[in-house]
């Protein structure tokens, strides 16, 4: 993807450490790793479990603070910010989607996409307008008040897709997102996610899976705490004219 | 996000698990309803005494007579007339506190009708008497100073004798009654005032002029008061100083030494009236006590349940974390939540609290006024239980670190 060179990259690391204490060794999960992503980036982290790829996601996503080490997201500094204000980046900046989805039971698809602008402040008409734009993005147009238990994985996931963008974040963090869904809907989760990379969207994505991570654009591969491999990549190109289609109207998409 | 979106979202999550939240509530509902109702039985119980206490008269005192001293053998007080009519002048005359008093002359005696005969305490008084008893006349009229002057033989009676010398509902105003072979006409007929706490029956009863009762009943006229003085004070605050006062002038009248002890005994039913106020009062603080005990339980059940629910809801705190949820708005989610499920416990608690007064109270034949401010105090109360027993609930959840929480299973 292009990008300008002026503006600041949308994540930028220096150094990030993270060291835990049990009893008397101390264990680096995270070794002076410096990490520089642009936006409209799809980055795809890859590592054996232990690897620190979880504290990497952890941290990138504001939900923990790093032992030592800068990090800039969009351009300013949020690694000394307390708790109450890294839920107010996470939920202006970041998208998040789980392993295991993560929607609330008992709970209609478009209240769980809500869900993040709830906590945003947004009023309740402009509330319902924006989950559904959302839900149609994500192909589930149809099933607004649908359950979770009346979807299947694949549609659980979009709704988790769908709740991760409606608040128009600068990134989109994803947890393993296909390691709970078979292959071919792990296909089509990552095709979806392609299209949102298509129209502009940063993503940054765990996974260990070879074939998952031939979707994205850059691999990160990291061991004992350390990037050790960090490449570009012709992204796998999925679907069909749709897709090319998508990525036509780039500038009109990002303002989403 | 605002406290007007977090009622919703708590009501939604409350309604999830409705079994549940119903019994939770079941512990303030419990709690609430039991003081409402406790308060408003023994609130009864204290109007059941006031009212008692009401019958007997308004601001009652009542002076008696020394005790006789025989050979070491103490009579009891009234026993020794030292009482005389002229200390009864004084007391009318120069106590201020005294808003009327009247001599009470009493004995039984037999009253006949044509065809019935009844055996009654009869009160020779003066008619100030009916005013220091808070007593009505139903028919007719009561005696005055006239009647008490000219020794006039006029009876006033009460329902019970009428009944039973006439039969029920006859009006006996005019008809001609004896005692001890001596015509007396009736010229009244007292209000129903029922029975005392003890089963005595106020109705059974007939009052004459004490200078008729004297002479007539009596026979014999002296210069002491042959009973007891009852004395009304000007309003409840003054029967201690109508007590002092009317203890100075007897004194005095008496020519007591500072050194001697009263030669009468002042009565002071007001103060009698209090300590049962007092004693019914203890007993509704206890109970209502009781209740609140009872209401504490149910807010440590609601904190037990809300702890459950954190720990149940550990992923969802950490997913709400995630997208954006400030400790503080997890905080007050669940605030919300366990204030939610006690001020519906406490809303419940009170509708059921003053049918369960009204049902008690019917059956133990008291009033059942419910009083509103107790009902409004037991519903803040209930909502006080449900923040100080849902905080610690709630900041466990709003300190739990996301990472760990999204982990959980």
């Amino acid at each position: 993807m292009a990008h300008d060179a002026k503006t600041p990259p949308v994540i930028l690391a220096e150094g990030l450490t993270k060291t835990y204490t049990l009893g008397d060794s101390t264990l680096h999960a995270l070794d002076r790793v410096d990490l520089r992503i642009e936006e409209g980036e799809f980055v795809a982290i890859m590592g054996s479990s232990g690897s620190g790829k979880s504290t990497l996601m952890n941290i990138l996503g504001c939900l923990d603070r790093p032992t030592e080490g800068r990090y800039f997201l969009s351009g300013s500094e949020v690694s000394k910010l307390d708790r109450g204000e890294l839920a107010h980046v996470r939920n202006r900046l970041l998208g998040f989607v789980f392993q295991s989805f993560n929607l609330l039971p008992r709970t209609s698809a478009q209240e769980n996409v809500e869900l993040p602008l709830i906590y945003a402040g947004v009023g309740r008409s402009e509330r319902a307008e924006r989950a559904r734009a959302a839900l149609e993005r994500v192909g589930l147009g149809e099933r607004l008040d649908h359950h979770p238990s009346q979807l299947s994985g694949g549609q659980q996931q979009r709704v988790a897709i769908a709740r991760a963008i409606v608040n128009r974040p600068r990134v989109v963090l994803a947890d393993e997102p296909t390691g709970n869904l078979d292959s071919k809907t792990s296909d089509q989760v990552m095709e979806l996610f392609q299209e949102l990379w298509h129209s502009g969207l940063t993503i940054i994505f765990v996974t260990h899976e070879p074939d998952v991570a031939k979707y994205a654009s850059r691999v990160l591969s990291l061991k004992d705490g350390r990037i050790v491999a960090d490449r570009q990549q012709q992204a796998r190109l999925a679907g069909g004219p749709a897709i090319m289609q998508q990525s036509v109207s780039l500038d009109d998409a990002r303002g989403f | 996000m605002k406290l007007s979106q977090t009622v919703p979202l708590a009501a939604r999550a409350l309604l999830r698990n409705k079994t549940r939240s119903f019994l939770t509530m079941l512990g303030v509902i419990i709690g609430v309803a039991s003081v409402i109702s406790m308060v408003t039985v023994g609130e009864g119980a204290k109007a059941r005494v006031a009212s008692v206490f009401d019958a007997m008269g308004t601001n009652l005192l009542i002076v008696l007579s020394g005790s006789t001293s025989s050979g070491g053998m103490m009579g009891g007080f009234g026993s020794m007339p030292t009482l005389t009519w002229s200390d009864l002048a004084s007391i009318r005359r120069d106590a201020g506190a005294v808003r009327a008093a009247a001599p009470v002359l009493t004995t039984k005696v037999t009253i006949l009708s044509d065809d019935a005969n009844w055996t009654t305490a009869i009160a020779g008084t003066s008619p100030e008497y009916l005013q220091i008893r808070a007593w009505k006349i139903a028919r007719g009229s009561g005696f005055g100073d006239t009647d008490v002057e000219s020794g006039n033989k006029v009876i006033v009676l009460g329902e019970t004798v009428v009944t039973r010398l006439f039969g029920a509902g006859v009006d006996a105003v005019g008809k001609i009654v004896r005692l001890r072979s001596i015509p007396f006409t009736v010229i009244g007929v007292l209000q129903r005032k029922g029975q005392s706490p003890i089963g005595q029956d106020y109705d059974d009863v007939a009052i004459t002029p004490y200078s008729t009762f004297q002479a007539k009943i009596q026979g014999s006229i002296g210069k002491y008061v042959p009973g007891i003085i009852a004395v009304s004070a000007i309003s409840p605050d003054d029967t201690y100083r109508a007590q002092a006062e009317i203890a100075t002038i007897l004194r005095d009248n008496h020519h007591l030494l500072s050194s001697a002890e009263d030669d009468f005994m002042i009565r002071n039913l007001t103060e009698l009236a209090s300590a049962q106020q007092q004693g019914t009062k203890a007993l509704t603080g206890l109970l209502a006590a009781i209740a609140a005990v009872s209401l504490v339980v149910g807010g440590i059940g609601i904190m037990n349940i809300m702890l459950v629910s954190v720990t149940e809801r550990t992923r969802e705190i950490g997913l709400r974390m995630a997208i954006g949820a400030t400790p503080a708005q997890v905080l007050v989610q669940f605030l919300v939540e366990s204030v939610a499920l006690s001020m519906t416990g406490g809303f419940i608690g009170v509708a059921l609290g003053m049918t369960a007064a009204r049902v008690v109270a019917t059956r133990l034949g008291l009033s059942a006024s419910v009083r509103v401010d107790m009902a409004a105090i037991s519903f803040l109360f209930s909502a006080l239980v449900g923040v100080s027993f849902g905080f610690y609930p709630a900041r466990r959840a709003s300190r739990l670190d996301p990472i760990e929480a999204l982990r959980s299973e």
